[in-house]
């Protein structure tokens, strides 16, 4: 005999234990600390930041523990406690002209003011698996005991997007006027046509895997865009409040961002003469692949502004903008997990009962009155 | 049961405001899918953050709180929910139609009929009723602003030309107060009928579409059709297996491995009700 189905509550109840002893795993092994998900898992926690819309190492690297290293989990975990934190006072724009630089990159010049800054990248590591590390306890391998120095401060090293702006040869994205407050993606919905501002902003909290396949599907003819790595740097610029009361700036502390300006081709138009464009990447922390493939994206996404033909996905703003958040997209996906018994009742009771006119018609019968009921 | 380190309802007084304010423009304009800055909740998106929006911006420490997923109050989800707003709120809980202030729902419309000063809270997944026809908000809206329904219409004919009878089954569309199409959630048709002239409140809350919709107590509501072709519900043979009731949307249980088929009562509460009324069980299958 069919019992209703009860026991829910125990359930997740007992859910939470299982959760909470699978994350800790085997108690005889040390619990992983905060502090080294900080100190050695950095790029999770930067990517964690960065999607998680909170410059926060600790909480992040708490997000990382709590989802048991399900990066895109320990995003959500950060927006909900970020989402009803109160709005207390805007910062100034971070400068990242001025940003202490650990790595600076450009592709586009072999050298520059300030020059070329190769710094801490995975780029020309040959990836082989470092059976060192296996090892717990060890000593450092020989290339870190030798502690590489701070740089010494270096010239001032402008943006190569300034340097080319001089001559005129890329497009200029001044402050528009009155230098409006920018859309507030955290605070107002996202509506189409969508201004840039609330773009980037989307392409920040966006998923970094979505984000590169539509970054990639550009340069696979998909919105050819042309591009060139302009310049990359990734540091720490200081973060300036000016508070109403005291009329003048002070600093908050420093943050870690990413930054990535992106340079295309672009031939002209009847407006515009033949010039570089330009896409425009930004991220917490140390997160290239996100800002490299955040500066694509929005390249291709300024298609129509442009006056390029819109043919491919990465050019439709709709449609990168609306699939781009993992907590949307996770959780949809994922909603299908839940019960559907009502709905695929129904859809059942239909194919039955289409099923069922079709036997008819092969026999010749002629149709029954009560043919809406069912079961 | 309330957690003190968690504001009242989860969401902050601010947020709560301007949630409000939507409800009552959708108040003013059945049927309208009102866009409002919907927040990141401790809930995934998808598994009913919006009526939980909208619950957490209305309730109150009087309120009398009901959650059912799939008309049922005992399923995973539902419990969570529930469990969520004793935690954030300690406001007392039923499983009583009829005794709830308020009731957010998945998939469902009590069978129990709603009375005057009740607000029942769907969940919502997708509040574009042209979303799968037309997959850019930036057309349906004009499409809605000039009241230009015909892909609808003519998607709901093709259904006849194809299977002789239209082919949606649940989230049927409905047109509100003879100006607005709008989606009425993934509920069966069977509910659609209980939308119209409710002497209650019925908000309708999309969390990652961020849109809020309502549809005002005795506001019409009507399932689109052809005169020819006119809209019809869902009818089964046999009553509830468990209660006998008749008159309510039967879910299919398999009980074995040869076939064996057994309905029962969506609604939780009404199959107990009708039990407890003493109305004789049906044999069971």
């Amino acid at each position: 005999m069919y019992v209703a189905v009860k026991g829910g509550e125990a359930a997740i109840l007992n859910s939470y234990r299982l959760l909470a002893q699978q994350r800790r795993g085997d108690p005889a092994v040390t619990e992983l600390s905060i502090d080294q998900i900080i100190q050695q898992l950095r790029l999770a926690v930067d990517r964690v930041m960065t999607e998680g819309s909170v410059y926060d190492p600790q909480l992040a690297a708490l997000a990382i523990k709590q989802s048991a290293g399900d990066l895109v989990e320990a995003i959500f975990l950060l927006r909900a406690y970020r989402a009803t934190l109160p709005r207390l006072a805007y910062t100034e724009a971070i400068d990242t002209g001025r940003m202490v630089l650990s790595r600076r990159v450009s592709a586009t010049f072999k050298d520059l003011p300030g020059g070329q800054l190769l710094g801490p990248t995975y780029d020309y590591t040959q990836r082989l698996l470092d059976f060192s590390l296996l090892a717990t306890g060890a000593a450092p391998s020989a290339d870190t005991s030798t502690h590489v120095a701070a740089p010494a401060p270096r010239e001032a090293a402008p943006r190569v997007i300034d340097l080319l702006n001089h001559e005129g040869l890329v497009e200029d994205q001044a402050v528009p006027e009155g230098d409006p407050e920018p859309f507030d993606l955290t605070r107002q919905p996202l509506r189409f046509p969508a201004d840039r501002s609330a773009r980037l902003q989307n392409l920040a909290r966006a998923d970094e895997g979505f984000l590169l396949a539509m970054a990639y599907s550009t340069q696979r003819g998909y919105a050819e865009s042309h591009p060139f790595v302009g310049e990359i740097r990734f540091g720490t610029v200081e973060l300036c409040l000016v508070p109403e009361e005291l009329g003048f700036e002070i600093s908050l502390g420093d943050v870690a961002v990413t930054e990535c300006q992106m340079v295309n081709q672009f031939k002209g138009s009847h407006t515009e003469p033949p010039q570089f464009t330009r896409g425009y990447g930004l991220a917490f922390g140390h997160s290239e692949r996100k800002a490299m493939a955040m500066s694509l994206v929005d390249r291709a996404l300024r298609a129509q502004e442009l006056g390029e033909e819109v043919t491919a996905p990465a050019q439709m703003p709709e449609f990168v903008m609306s699939h781009s958040d993992s907590l949307e997209s996770s959780g949809f996906v994922q909603h299908l997990k839940l019960p559907h018994y009502v709905d695929f009742q129904s859809e059942l009771e239909l194919v039955r009962k289409m099923r069922k006119a079709i036997a008819r018609q092969d026999t010749g019968a002629t149709p029954d009155p009560k043919d809406d009921a069912h079961a | 049961m309330r957690d003190p380190h968690i504001h009242f309802a989860y969401l902050d007084e601010r947020t709560k405001r301007m949630i409000r304010r939507a409800i009552l423009k959708a108040v003013a304009i059945p049927g309208y899918q009102v866009p409002f800055g919907s927040r990141e909740m401790p809930l995934p998106y998808g598994w009913g953050t919006g009526g939980i929006q909208v619950t957490a911006s209305i309730i109150g420490s009087d309120d009398v709180l009901k959650v059912i997923d799939q008309g049922s109050d005992d399923t995973v989800n539902a419990v969570n929910i529930r469990r969520f707003f004793q935690r954030t709120t300690g406001v007392e809980v039923t499983t009583d139609t009829t005794a709830a202030s308020i009731i957010q729902t998945r998939h469902r419309i009590p069978e129990t009929p709603l009375r005057e000063g009740q607000i029942l809270v769907y969940q919502v997944p997708v509040p574009e009723p042209m979303q799968h026809l037309e997959p850019l908000e930036v057309e349906t809206r004009k499409l809605h602003a000039l009241q230009e329904y015909g892909l609808m219409h003519v998607n709901l004919y093709e259904d006849l030309a194809h299977f002789g009878q239209i082919a949606t089954t649940y989230d049927y569309p409905v047109l509100v107060n003879d100006r607005y199409i709008m989606a009425p959630s993934p509920i069966p048709k069977f509910d659609n009928p209980k939308m119209h002239m409710n002497p209650a409140l019925q908000l309708f809350g999309a969390g990652r579409e961020k849109r809020i919709y309502a549809v005002p107590p005795y506001t019409s509501v009507e399932s689109l059709g052809f005169d020819d072709h006119p809209f019809s519900v869902q009818r089964w043979e046999q009553p509830c297996g468990i209660c006998g009731a008749r008159d309510s949307f039967l879910d299919e249980v398999i009980t074995d491995d040869r076939g064996g088929r057994l309905f029962v009562c969506s609604d939780s509460d009404y199959c107990a009700k009708t039990q407890a009324a003493g109305v004789l069980a049906a044999p069971s299958l």
